[in-house]
C-alpha cells in the first residue's frame, strides 16, 4: 500500500520563553534565555536553585475551575498547548469525523508534583487516621492522562495514548502519529509533549545524578551547549503541540501548511542507564534511520536542532555523530541547541524542538545556540562545525532534523521539510 | 451555623468548585452539587483530614448530603 503524506497544520507552545508559539519563536530567534531562580518551591537548600520555568501561568484561565483541580500541572500545560494548536489549525470540528482524530502526547515523567504531595500526605496520616490518598491521585499522576483529557475535552475518538522514552518522549509521539496517519488510521493527530517536573523530587533526583548545572549565580548563562565550561543541563517545563494531518485531508479543507513531516527514526544506545554512547552510536543510527525513512540524503538537511543539553558527555558524542553521518556536509549545515534558551523540557523537548524546526523551515531562520563565550572551546568538539553561536542566522532551510535522546538510551529523530506539491 | 458546619462547607466549596450559597444542609453531593463518585470519595477524605477522624467505608456510603456530613462529624469528631 502507498503511504500517505503528512503535513503540519497547527502549532501550540507553552514554554519558558513564551506562552504562545509566536512569543516563543520571537524569543528563540532573539536569543532570550528563559532561566531564573526556581519559584515553584523553596529550592534554597538544593544544589541547583534555578530552572527555566513557564511564567505567569494560571491553568484556570484556560480550563474549567472544577476540572483544573483534578489535573497535574503537566496536564494543564498539555491542554493549553493543544488548545492553541487546534485553534491555529482552523479545523471546523463540526465537520470532522472525530473517530479519525487522535491524540498522542509524549511525557517523560508525568505528575511528579502530584506524587510528591500525595506521599507527603500519606506520611502525615499513616500513623494517626490511617493512610489517606486522594481518589484523584492516580488519574492526576499517570503519564497518559494528558492525552485522555484532551480527547475528553474535544470528543476525539481516534488513537489515543502516551509515549514515554524520557527526553525523547515527544519525538516518539510525533513518530507514532506520523505512522498512524500515513497508514491511513487517522486523518489528524494532535501530537505533542508536556512536562512539569521542577519540584523537589525532580530537581533533587536530577541533582543526585549530577545532571544539572549548579551555576546558581548566573542562571541565564548556565545553559551553554558545546562550550567547554558547560556543567550540566537546566531543567525546563511546558508543552508543545503539533497538528499532524494527512495531506489530502488538509488540502480538501484549505488548511495552511507549515511544513511536511518527511521522516522519523528511532534507535537505542544499548549502552548505559544515563550516559550516552561515547562514540554517539545510537545518535548516528537514529539520524541514518530518519534520513532513510524520509528518502533523503545527508546533503538535503540544512539545519539540525540538536539534543545538545549542555552536559559534558552528551554534547561531545552528538557532535561526533553528526560528523559521522553528514561527512563534509556537516560543515555546511547549521546546528543549534534551543535548549540554551528554553532549558531541557524533558518529555516536552521533542515537541517544542520540532516546532522550532518547523518554524526554521517556514521562516528560513535558524535560532541560535546562546551563551558561547569567545574561546570557551572544548578540545573534544570541532568548532569548524557551525553551531550558530549567539545569533540567529538567516539561510534557506529546506529541511531540518531534530534529535532527542533519553535516559535509558532511547533516541528519536524527526525530519521536516518545506511542503511542495 | 456551627463551626463544624462552616468548615465542612468551606471544604465543599473548595473541592467541588460550587458557590457557597448552593451548599445548603439538604444539598446532595451528587444530585445538587455535581459531584461524581471520585469527588465524593475525595470529600470524605478531606473531612477525615480536617477533623482528624477515620470514616469507615460503610459509614461513608451513607453520607449523601451536606447535613449528613455535618451530623456524622459532630457525632464523631473529638
Amino acid at each position: 500500500m502507498e503511504l500517505k503524506r503528512v503535513v503540519v497544520t497547527g502549532l501550540g507552545a507553552l514554554t519558558p520563553v513564551g506562552n504562545t508559539v509566536a512569543e516563543t519563536w520571537e524569543n528563540l530567534v532573539n536569543g532570550v534565555s528563559g532561566a531564573g531562580p526556581i519559584t515553584h518551591f523553596d529550592a534554597s537548600k538544593f544544589k541547583t536553585q534555578f530552572a527555566c520555568e513557564v511564567k505567569g501561568f494560571n491553568g484556570a484561565d484556560f480550563i474549567d475551575r472544577k476540572e483544573v483541580r483534578k489535573m497535574d500541572l503537566y496536564t494543564q500545560y498539555a491542554i493549553v498547548a493543544a488548545k492553541e494548536a487546534i485553534a491555529d489549525s482552523e479545523m471546523d470540528l463540526e465537520k470532522e469525523d472525530l473517530n479519525k482524530i487522535g491524540v498522542i502526547y509524549g511525557v517523560g515523567i508525568g505528575g511528579i508534583h502530584t506524587f510528591e504531595e500525595e506521599v507527603l500526605g500519606y506520611a502525615q496520616t499513616k500513623d494517626t487516621i490511617g493512610p489517606k490518598f486522594s481518589p484523584f491521585f492516580i488519574p492526576k499522576m499517570i503519564a497518559d492522562i494528558a492525552s485522555g483529557q484532551i480527547s475528553i475535552m474535544y470528543g476525539f475518538h481516534g488513537p489515543n495514548f502516551t509515549t514515554t522514552s524520557a527526553c525523547a518522549s515527544s519525538s516518539n509521539a510525533i513518530a507514532d502519529a506520523f505512522n498512524y496517519i500515513r497508514l491511513g488510521k487517522a486523518n489528524v493527530i494532535v501530537a505533542g509533549g508536556a512536562e512539569a517536573a521542577i519540584f523537589p523530587a525532580g530537581v533533587g533526583g536530577f541533582n543526585a545524578m549530577h545532571a544539572l548545572s549548579t551555576r546558581n549565580d548566573d542562571p541565564q548563562h548556565a545553559s551553554r551547549p558545546f562550550s567547554a565550561s558547560r556543567d550540566g543541563f537546566i531543567m525546563g517545563e511546558g508543552a508543545g503541540c503539533l497538528i499532524l494531518e494527512e495531506l489530502e485531508h488538509a488540502k480538501a479543507r484549505g488548511a495552511k501548511i507549515y511544513a511536511e513531516l518527511a521522516g522519523v527514526g528511532a534507535s537505542a544506545d544499548a549502552h548505559h542507564l544515563t550516559a550516552s554512547h561515547p562514540e554517539g552510536l545510537g545518535a548516528k543510527l537514529v539520524m541514518l534511520n530518519a534520513l532513510e525513512d524520509a528518502e533523503m540524503k545527508p546533503e538535503d538537511i540544512d539545519y539540525i536542532n540538536v539534543h545538545g543539553t549542555s552536559t559534558p558527555v552528551g554534547d561531545v558524542s552528538e557532535a561526533k555523530a553528526i560528523k559521522d553521518v553528514f561527512g563534509e556536509h556537516a560543515y555546511k549545515l547549521n546546528i543549534s541547541s534551543t535548549k540554551s534558551m528554553t532549558g531541557h523540557l524533558l518529555g516536552a523537548a521533542g515537541a517544542v524542538e520540532a516546532i522550532a524546526s518547523v518554524l526554521a523551515v517556514k521562516n528560513d531562520i535558524v535560532p541560535p545556540t546562546i551563551n558561547h563565550a569567545e574561546g570557551d572551546n572544548d578540545e573534544n568538539i570541532d568548532y569548524e562545525l557551525n553551531f550558530t553561536f549567539n545569533k540567529a542566522q538567516k539561510r534557506t532551510v529546506n529541511a531540518a532534523l531534530s534529535n532527542t535522546f533519553g535516559f535509558g538510551g532511547h533516541n528519536a529523530c524527526v525530519i521536516v521539510k518545506k511542503y511542495a506539491e | 451555623m456551627s463551626e463544624i458546619a462552616e468548615r465542612v462547607k468551606n471544604i465543599i466549596v473548595d473541592k467541588l468548585g460550587v458557590e457557597a450559597s448552593e451548599v445548603t444542609t439538604e444539598a446532595s453531593f451528587t444530585n445538587d452539587l455535581g459531584a461524581d463518585s471520585l469527588d465524593t470519595v475525595e470529600l470524605i477524605m478531606e473531612f477525615e483530614k480536617e477533623f482528624g477522624i477515620s470514616i469507615p467505608d460503610d459509614q461513608a456510603e451513607k453520607i449523601a448530603t451536606v447535613g449528613d456530613a455535618v451530623s456524622y462529624i459532630e457525632a464523631n469528631a473529638k
